[in-house]
């Protein structure tokens, strides 16, 4: 069942607030990781709210609250959320002061925002929402997953469903995650950085307002055997939605920048996308695990606006159909399905 | 009216036993599973008593085949899953459509503890074999690796109600046609790290915990693991074997009202019961038994009666909090309280609250304290509420 993007709010990297500074001009990094923009966050939440929230339900809540205004809904039907490794920073923090004070003298607050399901949570209490409220967490099919839900419960008559990708990068993750080899180490080339990033869209069943795009289908595949299981899996998915990869105007593709990690990815590109016009999302996010979320919302503004910003080049308008992958160590592969309206 | 989902298989590990066999024979001998903890490492050890599974890591990875150096979570998880296909019947990896949905809190949390011991005093220490499965997908994918499901695998996180949030994400892919079988539930250990961000909460009750009573004074924190095998009738066709029961309807809602309490009134929790009811096309009349989340805390039962009491005045069921046997097993509660609910269907028994003494001032119900046998139960309601307002209530009823 194909459903509608009736609004989006993204907080990444880049000045995806903002499409008018996204299209004028793309930032890049010479770290290993890829921060977001934050904005003024007095333009969302009470001052005194957003002193007591951590940097990722910050986040969180502001992408949530544009994606509402943006769309002009008050109240979504459902609120779920998707994160792969949830409120890192109070985790980080609680599991410190626990470990120096050996058990002794700890405060509760950083426990208590530490939960998962914290930005939801938020989100909710900000709007008195008292509707749905989910949160999964599984890696790189968090928001894959979370669209399927999204979609399944749309097709059961909900109304707007509020859906959102959150990750943060703390110091502890950025250290951690560096050790396993993960990222470019200064100066080197082949670079993979680290990325984060909050993104929010309302999705409906029927076009109200004035849709970006609609949002057609979502498949995971788990530890394919092999890249060839991919490729098969890609046909699948596009034969079940009547389409074929002729019909595709753009691939966008998870291109990390590290050797290894594209290996598959390469492959792919000399088979099945072979001759596609094709876009690394990642390098405009960064790496993580939720990074499908700005995947999305960059194909429902490219549909939207039909046009690309001039320093993203080789994609020829108008476009029609756009098949967004995400893959994280070969283990996790998704394919998302975009439209323009019809 | 919707597919029917069918539950083909439960399984259980928790403080009363390692399979759904012991676990059942605790509940009618009365016989609790709270005590002095023996596996986690506390400074708070000879203050809180705990729901611990009287199981080390090597003796739980020893039932499993499974690294004793895996999270915790994941050990609990691989033996009630297992136990859950068993039960079923269910040896069908590659010719089904089957999803594994599970839920946790903290994921590996217990061996990122001892990672971060080196870890935070040099960022250049500690083992990263400890940290690799800390997200909680990643314990959910060790044990899918286990049982060799890869069709849909997804991890739920909503604090203590999570894995009743699995459940019925199991059963909405069912309805929805993309699932034959879902194997649904969740799983946590005891850490260090909830139990002292509960014991920061000043919650957690030095003595055995007393729920839905009126002296109550918090609740004790336990460990567990629990799944059901939901099934089609197409997917219940394929197994050779009648199915417990059903799972008839679900809601989830969200109180709105504070990260970690819950509202006066029990907003969250009256609206995901009147949903289930719902959903199920059922009268308030209908439900037989309420396994309550009956934490044990002024706050949750307060919260919890009161909205029982909008939703059933006059007609109060039987209910009572298993909380008394297990502790609050946080992410596997629901899934614990949801092969509960399912043995009292199906033996036809109602399990007492535990240690209850003193009625709630606040009410004219009470639990039931005495095991009832022989009882006609047609529909269980089971509820779980927990931090960041998440409410969710499932019915349960005779197949």
């Amino acid at each position: 069942m194909k459903v509608y993007i009736r609004s989006t709010g993204n907080i990444s990297p880049q000045h995806s607030l903002n499409p008018d500074a996204f299209f004028s001009s793309r930032i890049s990094t010479t770290e290993n990781y890829f921060k977001s923009v934050e904005p003024d966050y007095d333009r969302f939440v009470d001052s005194k709210m957003i002193r007591r929230m951590s940097r990722i339900v910050r986040m969180g809540v502001a992408a949530a609250i544009t994606c509402l205004r943006n769309g002009n809904v008050e109240n979504p039907a459902a609120i779920l959320t998707a994160t792969a490794y949830g409120c890192l920073e109070d985790s980080s923090s609680f599991l410190r002061r626990m470990i120096e004070f050996e058990e002794k003298m700890l405060s509760p607050t950083a426990f208590i925002q530490s939960t998962h399901n914290t930005v939801g949570a938020q989100i909710a209490l900000l709007l008195k929402c008292h509707n749905y409220n989910n949160t999964i967490v599984h890696r790189a099919f968090s928001f894959e997953n979370a669209l399927t839900e999204a979609m399944m419960l749309l097709q059961e008559g909900s109304g707007p469903v509020l859906i959102g990708a959150v990750d943060e990068i703390t110091d502890d993750r950025h250290a951690i995650l560096s050790r396993f080899g993960l990222y470019k180490k200064t100066g080197e080339e082949g670079r993979n950085i680290a990325g984060e990033g909050a993104a929010f869209f309302l999705l409906e069943s029927q076009p109200g307002g004035s849709p970006q795009a609609c949002l057609q289908d979502v498949q995971t595949l788990y530890e394919p055997e092999s890249v060839g299981a991919v490729e098969h899996a890609i046909g699948n998915f596009l034969d079940e939605n009547g389409l074929s990869m002729r019909d595709m105007d753009l691939i966008l593709t998870p291109h990390t920048g590290n050797k290894k990690m594209d290996e598959p990815e390469n492959h792919l590109l000399n088979s099945v996308f072979r001759g596609k016009a094709c876009f690394p999302y990642k390098s405009l996010c960064g790496d993580y695990p939720t990074a499908a979320g700005f995947g999305l919302w960059l194909a429902a503004l490219l549909l939207k606006e039909q046009n690309a910003p001039a320093w993203m080049s080789g994609i020829r308008f108008p476009i029609r159909q756009i098949l967004l992958h995400n893959q994280n160590g070969n283990e996790h592969h998704s394919f998302i399905l975009i439209s323009a309206l019809d | 009216m919707s597919a029917p989902v069918l539950i083909a298989g439960i399984g259980v590990v928790s403080a009363i036993g390692m399979d759904t066999g012991s676990n059942l024979q605790s509940l009618v001998t009365e016989k609790a599973g709270i005590g002095k903890m023996r596996w986690l490492q506390s400074a708070h050890a000879a203050e809180l008593p705990v729901g611990e599974v009287n199981r080390s890591n090597e003796e739980l990875a020893n039932l499993t085949g499974l690294s004793a150096r895996y999270p915790r979570t994941a050990l609990l998880s691989a033996i009630a899953a297992r136990e859950t296909l068993l039960d079923a019947g269910w040896d069908k990896p590659d010719s089904s459509r089957t999803g594994f949905i599970s839920a946790n809190t903290v994921g590996g949390m217990d061996k990122t503890e001892e990672f971060f011991k080196q870890f935070s005093k040099n960022p250049a220490a500690g083992k990263l074999s400890q940290v690799v499965h800390h997200e909680c997908g990643a314990v959910t994918e060790l044990v899918a690796d286990f049982l060799g499901i890869r069709h849909f695998v997804s991890t739920v996180s909503t604090a203590c109600s999570s894995s009743a949030n699995a459940i019925f994400t199991g059963a909405r892919l069912i309805r929805a046609g993309l699932l034959d079988f879902a194997l649904v539930g969740g799983a946590d250990a005891l850490t260090r790290f909830t139990l002292n961000g509960f014991n920061t909460l000043m919650i957690l009750d030095k003595e055995p915990c007393q729920p839905f009573d009126e002296n109550r004074r918090g609740l004790n924190l336990g460990e567990g693991s629990a799944y059901l095998l939901l099934a089609s009738e197409k997917g219940m066709r394929m197994l050779n074997k009648n199915p417990y029961a059903m799972l008839r309807g679900y809601a989830n809602a969200n109180d709105a009202y504070h990260q970690t309490a819950s509202s006066p009134e029990g907003t969250g929790s009256f609206l995901a019961m009147k949903g289930a009811l719902d959903k199920a096309g059922m009268k308030a009349t209908d439900i037989d038994y309420i396994n309550l989340h009956g934490t044990g805390t002024q706050n949750n039962d307060i919260a919890e009666g009161t909205a029982i009491r909008l939703l059933f005045d006059p007609a109060f069921p039987k209910m009572s909090s298993t909380k008394a046997y297990t502790g609050h097993t946080l992410g596997a509660s629901g899934a614990v309280e949801a092969v509960y609910s399912i043995l009292a269907i199906q033996h036809g028994i109602i399990f007492p609250n535990l240690r209850f003494e003193t009625p709630m001032k606040e009410f004219s119900f009470h639990p039931v304290t005495r095991l009832m046998k022989h009882q006609r139960i047609q529909n269980v309601l089971s509820n779980s509420f927990g931090f960041g307002g998440n409410c969710s209530s499932l019915i349960f009823s005779a197949a």
